[in-house]
């Protein structure tokens, strides 16, 4: 059964690879997240981000190298007892046959860490926190994207985390909305402190709120730092995904 | 050749793997009553009417067939004693498991791909609720509740069908009298313990492979139709391979 703490952990991902096959996707990749900041992984489609993302959760495991989650191991099946990790997923990954009330109920009662009347407690805190008052009884076929991932999100810290990870959050969003969800996610880290991993292609978001960035590209890390820096950076491979240019049509005047 | 016995073996050794694993939940099947009632209820609300419908029909027609056949050497009043029997120990559980399969089984599959593709059961794992627990375990139970009685309903309907055409057919003209007692010859308490015994393991193995299948679906909506078939082909080929071996032992024992 997992425990409770509250303590922000870090995330350290040590000289990383994994293959699928012959394809190699993620190729040795280091880099270390502190307690309590907000990490934004960027990179095109297919460059690996979700898959690196998997292996912090534990539902892949490197073949060599290492990912860390408070200092140990997130393929070791009892770390995320230990530390509390919790995944918003780019679907929202809402339980389809649930309300969204016990979409955000069902973590606290399948493991009993609560009565029922403290998991309300609990539950109407985070469907206050995140304006979701007049969801708690919908199914989430009946919300908005938006809304569904604010309901992924206020899952997520009914777990108390001390890790939050986020798979695209912004995607198949409009632009005001993904501005909403990048607040959001600062707004969840200030509230809760929890260590945050962000995987998105959006940089409005890394350098809106990103304490650190990196940019994978090809299976590589070919920048961590600062976001502000990414502006600034000569790497062709940076710059182009900083500024694509779309180049005209050739049956164009 | 050899690949087709490989996936063979492959599937039946995942099969008995998540089996193995749901059961060991099953101090948590008392705090899951709702859940599997809910299974149950809709297992049962679904496939009584089919079952139903499909028994009375094939009584009436074994009913006639049989008839026909009979006439010939002047022994009619053995029509009950044969519907009784092939009813009660043969198409009984074997047409429920048949109808079981062709409603259950699919729904059952669609929920469970569903839930993989669209990450459901991954958002459980990494809330470390193991899917075989709340979505398997209950499955299992509901289907031992419900199975009894659905066979109970094939047969009983499939006799009533056998009466119908019985008294009510000029060129056979036997009473409804002398067809039970006809059939209370040969059908005893033992005949009804094989045919539900029978009906028992038919529905554990189709709904054991329905989830399996199910959680096992990757891809998107095509692959979500591909495990549909591929598991309702599995239950019936299983169905009828596994109902020589039953009949084999019920008989010997």
């Amino acid at each position: 059964m997992p425990t409770t703490q509250n303590e922000a952990a870090t995330i350290e991902v040590r000289d990383l690879t994994k293959a699928y096959g012959d394809q190699a996707v993620l190729k040795g990749i280091t880099f270390k997240v502190e307690p309590g900041q907000i990490f934004a992984l960027m990179g095109p489609s297919g460059s690996g981000k979700s898959v690196l993302l998997r292996h912090l959760i534990g539902l892949e495991a490197a073949d060599t190298g290492e990912a860390l989650i408070g200092g140990l191991n997130a393929a070791a099946p009892d770390t995320h007892d230990k530390i509390q990790t919790a995944i918003v997923f780019q679907s929202g990954a809402l339980f389809n046959s649930m309300t969204v009330y016990d979409n955000l109920a069902l973590y606290l009662r399948e493991h009993r860490l609560c009565s029922e009347s403290e998991i309300r407690t609990r539950v109407e805190k985070a469907i206050e926190a995140l304006n979701l008052g007049n969801a708690a009884q919908k199914i989430p076929a009946e919300l908005s994207g938006g809304m569904r991932k604010r309901v992924a999100v206020a899952r997520s810290i009914v777990m108390e985390p001390q890790v939050i990870l986020y798979d695209e959050p912004t995607s198949e969003l409009d632009p005001l909305t993904a501005a909403t969800v990048s607040e959001l996610i600062r707004n969840v880290r200030d509230r809760t402190g929890a260590t945050t991993f962000v995987v998105t292609h959006d940089r409005e978001l890394t350098q809106g709120i990103a304490d650190q960035a990196g940019l994978l590209m090809n299976g590589k890390l070919v920048f961590l730092g600062d976001p502000k820096d990414l502006e600034k950076s000569s790497d062709d491979d940076v710059h182009n995904f900083m500024h694509p240019v779309i180049k005209p049509s050739s049956n164009q005047a | 050749m050899t690949s087709i016995i490989n996936t063979l073996i492959t599937s039946v050794g995942e099969t008995v793997l998540l089996v193995s694993r749901s059961v060991t939940y099953l101090p948590s099947l008392p705090r899951q009553w709702k859940r599997c009632l809910d299974h149950a209820w809709f297992m049962g609300y679904a496939t009584v009417p089919l079952v139903a419908l499909l028994s009375l029909s094939i009584g009436a027609v074994l009913a006639l067939q049989i008839g026909g056949a009979m006439r010939q050497i002047q022994i009619m009043e053995y029509i009950g004693s044969i519907v009784g029997v092939a009813m009660v120990r043969e198409l009984g559980p074997v047409m429920t498991a048949i109808i079981v399969s062709g409603r259950i089984v699919s729904a059952t599959t669609a929920e469970l791909a569903s839930m993989r593709v669209y990450q459901e059961v991954d958002a459980l794992r990494t809330m470390r609720i193991p899917p075989e627990r709340i979505l398997v375990l209950p499955r299992l139970a509901a289907i031992t509740l419900v199975m009894p009685i659905l066979t109970i309903v094939s047969i009983i309907t499939g006799w009533i069908g056998g009466q119908i055409v019985v008294t009510t057919t000029p060129w056979i003209d036997l009473s409804s009298e002398a067809y039970y007692n006809s059939l209370k010859q040969f059908v005893d308490a033992d005949a009804l313990i094989d045919g539900l015994i029978k009906g028992q393991i038919f529905g554990l193995v189709i709904v054991s492979v329905a989830c399996m299948i199910g959680l096992n679906a990757k891809g998107g909506p095509r692959e979500i139709g591909q495990a549909v078939t591929k598991a309702v082909v599995a239950s019936i080929t299983l169905i009828l391979a596994l109902d020589y071996f039953i009949t084999s032992v019920l008989i010997a024992t």
